[in-house]
């Protein structure tokens, strides 16, 4: 018995979150990753274009709130979230419109690319303070939990709840359909073979007449609407505060990094890595080798390895022996 | 000439700003010599971070965004040297927390030496493992008891190690002097950490150093906000001893009354605006050496060969010049500055305030500063700090004026009215980016280019 209570503990704590956690930073390292293997430079505007998708998102679900429109079980943000996709494609197309595409008919060096994203951010960070202030935005709503920790016991009678929370769930479903899209679209479409074939080589892209333009808006809509899923399922499963999203920054990073900038598949295992990384290492395991070990050697302190303030070290730490020892990540990415 | 008029000029038009800001009230300006010389001290810090990341941008094309972490270990110096020793602090538990460190650091070295001695395969990875785990839980076992004894006491006012402040804790606060040593101590503290980020992440691409010294400068922070032992975390530390006299005593001494009335001053106001003088001679004197020594070094054939490395690594490396030293050379070199400047930073205000270490303060907007100014100019970077600062703090108020001028005929409860004053207090960011935006696309070599 107490093994299973220590696996549902387990599951809880650690799995249950690590998967919600770790779609939502896979669909943000996909970002980032198309990015770099198209365009060819780390955007540091991305946690901030997921910031202004979910903006434009929340702004619809509270209209369509106000105007009684619900979703039965499910939140009202999932109706919204095509706006907020919409809205996050016209600004990444425009964006790319009055200021990437001229370093890039330039043929700027990549690192003054990443600087002028640096501005790209401070701009789209200063629109989505306009628009929604910086104070914590909660817009969740439908059914809170698929199975509760109250009906988990009263079902099983063990010790041990178990909760799963709706936008947990939904979180995992949303992540699996859309990275289904995106992998049958960038594999058995034109347009998407046509990208890959523009981020392996460019002038043999070039040479066998794909058109450029086409490539780079084309992933600009993908990116805008993958950053406003990650950044709504985020901001569902958690809640949404400007900055918070600025933070993710550096884990969806350390993400596409781990897993091969420029490599899509390696984005997501990449995610996942982080997330569970992050999650075991800051989790208490007390209550687990409680149920495990004889009752005379359970633990005095909390048997957690950092405390959860430290999740960046871990993030960055993984990041750190990835590059070390396997510099183009799990899965080969691109090295420029 | 015409480079030199150019560059007077810009920082003449400074100099009107401030000026403007200390003596009159119209549009946005504050009329108050205090605010005035407030910013301009924070320009002169700001300044010195500035040159910090112009050396290793400017000089050596390294991409160091992680600014934030090298200002907080500045910052964390200031504490560790100048408070007073925690009554009991170290007794406590002192000898425990130094030794746990030791033990962290000495698995880590054993376990490097371990990989660089061992016969590559699955027995080296094993142990290595094994080295770290064990090391791991020994070090916590030795760490962890002896920080919460040393938390345990008097945790409201102190529970912390202290600094190294000795003599009588009752008077710390009259040994202000001791705070001066804390800015090099900032620099070494900075400089030790660059080391070891340059030792893994030098070498590697651009992008993966930016994302390297991003990770790197949110650690610091989370490090100064949970170890409460060393900065007492979210609890801040006040009342840093301070290198220039207190206001209150300058309006109890008669002769500085005296001398301010003959100024026709009141006590306040120029025992204020006193103390922010002083203040702005010391930094203005440490910027001033860091200046010249920068310019020294931009044209030494140490310089030359940097920016030859910086054009084209491969020649230079043809040329015998070992790159990635060179290149950890001036990382640690850039990051010292910053670190000197965090340490000046956090005398002035007189606290340390972990929670208020922001990136888009402390990173992003000291790139705006070098990118600005010219990066590979020193006199650039410095007039970058100067105008980007001023902007920083100005911003706000030309909002509100902007705001009040676009909606001058509505009422002051009109909705829009209300919309557009909250959002003036975000215009900074979005102005901020906009200059870095149209800088690179017009002037991508900034105010006052590279010679």
């Amino acid at each position: 018995m107490d093994i299973i209570n220590a696996l549902v503990a387990i599951a809880n704590y650690v799995l249950i979150p690590g998967m919600a956690y770790g779609s939502q930073l896979a669909l943000g390292a996909l970002g980032v990753t198309l990015v770099y293997g198209i365009l060819r430079f780390s955007n540091f505007a991305h946690g901030d274009m997921m910031a202004f998708g979910t903006t434009i998102t929340i702004l619809f679900t509270w209209w369509f709130q106000s105007m009684g429109l619900h979703f039965g079980v499910l939140p009202t943000a999932l109706l919204a979230l095509p706006f907020g996709i919409g809205g996050a494609i016209l600004l990444a197309l425009g964006t790319d419109r009055t200021v990437y595409r001229f370093y890039r008919r330039k043929k700027a060096d990549p690192v003054i690319l990443v600087i002028v994203s640096m501005g790209v951010m401070f701009i789209m960070n200063g629109i989505v303070r306009f628009i929604i202030g910086v104070n914590d935005q909660n817009f969740a709503d439908g059914s809170r939990f698929i199975i509760s920790a109250r009906e988990w016991k009263e079902w099983t009678g063990l010790a041990e709840p178990l909760a799963l929370k709706s936008t947990q769930a939904l979180t995992v479903v949303v992540a699996i359909l859309v990275v289904a899209a995106l992998f049958w679209f960038l594999n058995r479409t034109r347009t998407g073979k046509s990208m890959r074939a523009f981020s392996d080589n460019e002038d043999l892209a070039l040479l066998s007449g794909i058109n450029p333009e086409r490539v780079v808006a084309v992933t600009w809509i993908i990116v805008a609407a993958l950053a406003t899923v990650a950044g709504v399922l985020y901001g569902l499963d958690k809640s949404f505060k400007a900055f918070t999203y600025f933070q993710l920054l550096l884990p969806i990073f350390a993400s596409a990094i781990v897993g091969g900038l420029g490599n899509p598949l390696g984005a997501i295992a990449g995610g996942f890595v982080i997330a569970f990384s992050e999650v075991t290492v800051t989790y208490a395991w007390k209550k687990v080798v409680t149920y495990l070990l004889p009752e005379s050697m359970a633990p005095d302190g909390l048997v957690q390895l950092l405390s959860t303030d430290y999740k960046f070290a871990v993030s960055f730490g993984i990041l750190i022996i990835v590059l070390l020892f396997k510099p183009t990540g799990l899965f080969k990415g691109q090295s420029v | 000439m015409t480079f030199n008029m150019r560059a007077t000029l810009l920082f003449a038009f400074v100099a009107v700003l401030f000026v403007l800001e200390g003596t009159t009230t119209v549009w946005i300006f504050s009329g108050s010599w205090n605010t005035s010389l407030g910013i301009l001290n924070m320009a002169l810090i700001s300044a010195i971070m500035a040159l910090g990341v112009n050396l290793q941008w400017g000089f050596a094309g390294l991409f160091n965004v992680g600014i934030m972490g090298f200002v907080a270990l500045g910052g964390l110096a200031t504490v560790l040297v100048s408070m007073p020793p925690s009554p009991g602090g170290f007794a406590a538990g002192g000898l425990g927390i130094i030794s746990g460190l030791l033990m962290g650091a000495a698995t880590l070295f054993v376990a490097i030496y371990a990989y660089g001695h061992m016969p590559k395969g699955r027995t080296r990875t094993l142990a290595m493992l094994a080295i770290l785990i064990v090391g791991f839980f020994v070090y916590r076992a030795i760490f962890d008891p002896a920080v919460a004894a040393v938390e345990a006491i008097t945790p409201a006012s102190t529970g912390n190690l202290g600094g190294l402040n000795f003599g009588d804790p009752a008077t710390y606060k009259e040994r202000g002097w001791v705070t001066l040593l804390s800015w090099p101590v900032g620099g070494i503290l900075a400089a030790g950490a660059a080391w070891i980020v340059g030792k893994a992440a030098l070498g590697l691409r651009s992008d993966y150093l930016a994302i390297a010294t991003m990770g790197v400068a949110e650690i610091c922070v989370a490090i100064l906000k949970n170890e409460d032992w060393l900065s007492r975390g979210v609890k801040n530390i006040i009342g840093i001893p301070r290198p220039v006299p207190y206001e209150v005593d300058l309006q109890n001494t008669p002769s500085f009354v005296e001398r301010a009335a003959s100024f026709g001053l009141d006590p306040t106001t120029a025992s204020t605006i006193y103390v922010k003088l002083l203040y702005g001679v010391l930094f203005a004197a440490v910027l001033l050496f860091i200046l010249w020594l920068a310019e020294r070094a931009l044209k030494s054939p140490w310089g030359r060969m940097m920016r030859a490395i910086r054009d084209n690594e491969v020649a230079a490396e043809a040329m015998g010049k070992d790159v990635t030293r060179r290149h950890l050379q001036i990382f640690i070199l850039g990051s010292a500055v910053c670190g000197i400047a965090g340490a000046m930073m956090t005398t002035i205000d007189s606290q340390l305030t972990p929670g208020t270490y922001q990136p888009l303060r402390f990173t992003f907007l000291i790139w705006v500063m070098v990118i600005l100014g010219g990066s590979g100019n020193n006199f650039g970077s410095v007039l970058g700090a100067f105008l980007v600062w001023w902007l920083w703090v100005q911003v706000e108020p030309m909002g509100l004026w902007l705001s009040d001028t676009l909606t001058a005929g509505l009422a002051d409860d009109n909705w829009f009215r209300i919309r557009m004053q909250d959002a003036a207090a975000h215009m900074r960011l979005f102005t901020m980016g906009l200059l870095l935006l149209v800088v690179l696309r017009f002037s991508p070599r900034g105010l006052i280019p590279e010679k």
